[in-house]
């Protein structure tokens, strides 16, 4: 998978048992969610949660403090790769230009060109993924160096360039990423320059790796196949054999080796060793082109054995299995034209299962299906037929967001109900308690500056009780009065202010230290009032927040899917319609093969009869057939 | 004679060679109808966006939102079946993996099984598994963690490492 080193990013990111000395940075959740849908292909989901994830990552005011900063590069690739398997190549292709247009390092851009050139690969846009994969140079991302290597090698093959290609996959030799693909690709490339001799090795030793990976034994007996059919276009038919014997039995390509293997031994008069592939396959599922062919390869085999009865017996065999096939066929042409077949495609169940291609053929009510194996093999059938699921997805991702929107509506006007008749009584108390607040900051403002100040010149007065405050205003008072009359009055009136002043100044020092004591207790509880203050802020605002704002965002969202609903209906009607005819096209195609196979069937079938009712016994005729067979068969190897 | 070998053997390889299918449909109209249908996965897709930005305002403002999620360390040979969570005492998520999930998670995927509101302050969050390991031995893993809710986002990593079955297994980390 192209996002696997990313994950294998994330999963070492999470590893407890990484103690690197340098810090690393801590994985991003929402990314990592991302991967988990996108692990399971379901993109649409990994798109959009990536793509939120981003969203908010460019908005908010510090990015460098967002988890998301460490993965940004990653995440914008990921988006870029999640929209290739959606299937959305022309968004990932602008995306992926933007990063090699950027300020990146050299191992970003190698890898955004990477991808850019894959995409125009896939997009069998082969001079483009020339030119871009060309573009690479410098350092290369770590962990995709033999992947770049196999593409080169495989855009090198597509634009004509074996030369080069075959270079290329020769240095992919050993690396067990590509393992089989490369050799098969080495092959081909030499074969197209005509080193033959060099190819027949290279395939013949890719046909006799031993694996016990599916993949690499198919394409083994893709090899082998090839090989065995290249050999019997040349007209090497005995020296097919042994590589046609190589495919697999029970493999994907067995059908056709076994057919070609029956006519590599009925074209050398090997009638008794055809019949064993051909009888084997006449035996499988009379769908596939091959096993109708053998159909008739089997009596044909028996006639050129002179047992004209078996190979009369054969042909009717064949011709009730044709006119059963036919019925089916237009049953079939039928079940689409009624849509059925589009029915059965997007039933859930069946898609659960990977095999579910496999399982559509087990449906009794779409007789359809069981031709249609090979065109749902096709590059164009398939990515009709993914859009075609596509669509239907969205249709119910629409569906669905459209009931939200009534919902979101009710709730809104819930809390509308709800918060709008507390908010003005609430907001009022607010008022009052803040211009109180604002009140006692000033005054704790005031105290603290006039502490700072105290702190250069000394105030010993400032720092009096209220009672020696009191005391010294009634000695002052009682100073100024007619009371005051003899010396030995404002002696004593000396000794009370002298008394006060020489506590302020003794206590002085303590005092100050009880005053800043004071004064920091005070701040903790400003500071407590302030967290209260900010967290009625934040409720008060979150309670408009939370119906108000929302109508205009809703109602363009209703119409954007509303919008959105009716194109994606008019599209699948259209997608649908195309993938019919395309179904249909085929059931045609295999109606009109099965009729020409049943004319001749048929004459076949009357000859063989005239033959047997000949009365000549069987082994006469067979050695007559025999006898021209040489000869016979020199020329047809020869329109071969 | 020869004629009919001849015959026969010509008909029956011309059967062979007969092409597979012919389509009607012309390469263009498959290539525009591609492109309709990519242009209207763009659109859907930020109708998607939008609605989750929407939700996420709506439904869970950042200073009441807190998200769990779930990961697999080194759990390769595990089959887990089924987790439960929950929050303050009250269970709030509950689910069972299907394989599909399961390979994800085991490919470094994190899960959110949890999205919900809390006010800000400690809270406490239970955990369990429930699964077989790579010998078929049942197990079922437990742990409790508190985690402290500012005024942001919260988020908390469940991480279920699979080489410390038994002791410890489940670790959290939050932000």
């Amino acid at each position: 998978m192209r996002f696997s080193a990313i994950c294998a990013l994330f999963c070492l990111l999470g590893s407890q048992q990484l103690t690197a000395a340098e810090p690393r940075p801590q994985r991003d959740a929402f990314f990592g969610e991302a991967l988990f849908y996108a692990q399971q292909q379901e993109y649409f989901e990994a798109i959009s949660r990536l793509d939120t994830e981003l969203k908010l990552h460019h908005g908010v005011d510090e990015p460098e403090l967002d988890q998301l900063h460490y993965h940004v590069n990653d995440a914008e690739f990921s988006v870029g790769d999640f929209e290739l398997s959606y299937r959305m190549h022309r968004k990932a292709g602008r995306a992926i230009q933007a990063v090699i247009e950027g300020n990146v390092a050299p191992e970003v851009r190698n890898e955004a060109i990477y991808r850019l050139a894959r995409l125009y690969f896939q997009k069998e846009q082969n001079l483009n993924a020339f030119h871009a994969i060309e573009r690479i140079e410098g350092p290369l991302p770590k962990g995709l160096a033999t992947d770049i290597t196999y593409l080169k090698g495989q855009i090198y093959m597509v634009n004509g360039r074996f030369e080069d290609a075959e270079k290329v996959f020769q240095s992919l030799s050993g690396a067990d990423e590509h393992e089989g693909y490369a050799l098969y690709n080495l092959g081909l490339s030499q074969l197209a320059q005509d080193e033959t001799a060099q190819a027949v090795t290279t395939l013949e030793s890719l046909g006799r790796t031993r694996s016990s990976d599916r993949a690499v034994l198919a394409i083994r007996d893709k090899a082998n196949l090839l090989l065995g059919s290249r050999l019997m276009d040349t007209g090497d038919f005995q020296g097919a054999v042994p590589f046609l014997e190589r495919v697999r039995l029970d493999g994907l390509y067995s059908n056709k080796a076994l057919s070609g293997l029956g006519w590599a031994n009925a074209t050398a008069e090997n009638y008794e060793q055809a019949l064993v592939p051909w009888t084997i396959l006449s035996k499988r599922h009379v769908t596939d082109p091959a096993v109708q062919e053998a159909l008739l390869g089997v009596p044909y085999a028996y006639g050129k054995l002179g047992l004209y009865g078996k190979a009369a017996l054969g042909y009717g065999n064949a011709l009730q299995l044709m006119n059963q096939e036919l019925d089916r066929l237009d049953q079939s042409v039928k079940s689409i034209q009624d849509g059925k077949f589009l029915e059965a495609l997007v039933r859930e169940e069946i898609r659960q299962v990977p095999d579910w291609v496999v399982r559509l053929r087990e449906l009794p009510e779409t007789p359809e299906t069981f031709y249609l194996m090979e065109l749902m093999a096709s590059h164009d059938f398939q990515s009709s037929l993914q859009n075609y699921f596509d669509l239907e997805q969205l249709r119910k991702k629409l569906e669905e967001w459209d009931r939200y929107y009534s919902a979101y509506e009710e709730v809104i006007a819930l809390r509308r109900g709800y918060y709008e008749p507390l908010l003005p009584t609430i907001d009022e108390k607010f008022r009052q308690l803040d211009s109180l607040i604002n009140l006692r900051l000033e005054q704790r403002d005031r105290i603290h500056a006039r502490l700072q100040s105290m702190l250069v010149s000394p105030r010993p007065d400032f720092l009096a009780t209220a009672s020696e405050r009191l005391g010294m205003n009634a000695v002052t008072k009682f100073e100024r009065s007619p009371a005051n009359s003899s010396d030995e009055t404002q002696k004593r009136v000396d000794r009370l202010k002298g008394h006060l002043n020489w506590v302020w100044i003794t206590e002085y020092d303590q005092r100050l230290t009880d005053t800043f004591e004071h004064l920091a207790a005070l701040d903790k509880d400003i500071e407590r009032l302030n967290a209260i203050y900010q967290q009625f802020v934040r409720s008060r605002q979150a309670a408009t927040q939370s119906y108000e704002g929302y109508d205009k965002t809703i109602a363009q969202l209703r119409h954007k899917t509303e919008k959105s609903m009716k194109t994606v209906e008019t599209l699948m009607l259209r997608q649908g319609r195309m993938i019919e005819k395309m179904a249909i096209s085929e059931l045609l195609q295999r109606s009109q093969q099965l009729e020409v196979a049943q004319v001749k069937a048929r004459f076949a079938l009357a000859e063989s009869y005239d033959r047997a009712t000949m009365g000549s016994p069987d082994k006469a005729p067979a050695d007559a057939s025999q006898s021209a067979a040489p000869e016979a068969n020199a020329e047809d190897r020869g329109v071969l | 004679m020869k004629i009919a070998v001849k015959w026969s053997l010509l008909v029956l390889m011309c059967l062979w060679q007969l092409p597979v299918a012919a389509q009607e449909i012309s390469k263009e109209q498959i290539k525009g109808l591609d492109e309709q249908v990519q242009d209207i996965k763009a659109d859907v897709l930020a109708i998607s966006t939008e609605l989750k930005l929407l939700e996420e305002k709506l439904l869970y403002p950042s200073n009441t939102q807190v998200s769990l999620f779930v990961a697999l360390e080194g759990a390769d040979s595990l089959r887990v079946d089924a987790v439960e969570v929950a929050v303050d005492g009250n269970p709030v998520a509950h689910h069972i993996y299907s394989f599909k999930e399961l390979e994800a998670l085991q490919n470094g995927g994190l899960q959110r099984i949890y999205t919900g509101n809390l006010r800000t302050g400690e809270h406490s969050l239970k955990v369990g598994f429930k699964g077989l390991t790579g010998l078929g031995n049942e197990f079922t893993e437990v742990a409790s963690y508190t985690f402290s809710k500012g005024v942001g986002p919260g988020i908390v990593e469940i991480r279920l490492l699979g080489s410390a079955l038994g002791s410890n297994s489940i670790q959290f980390s939050d932000r």
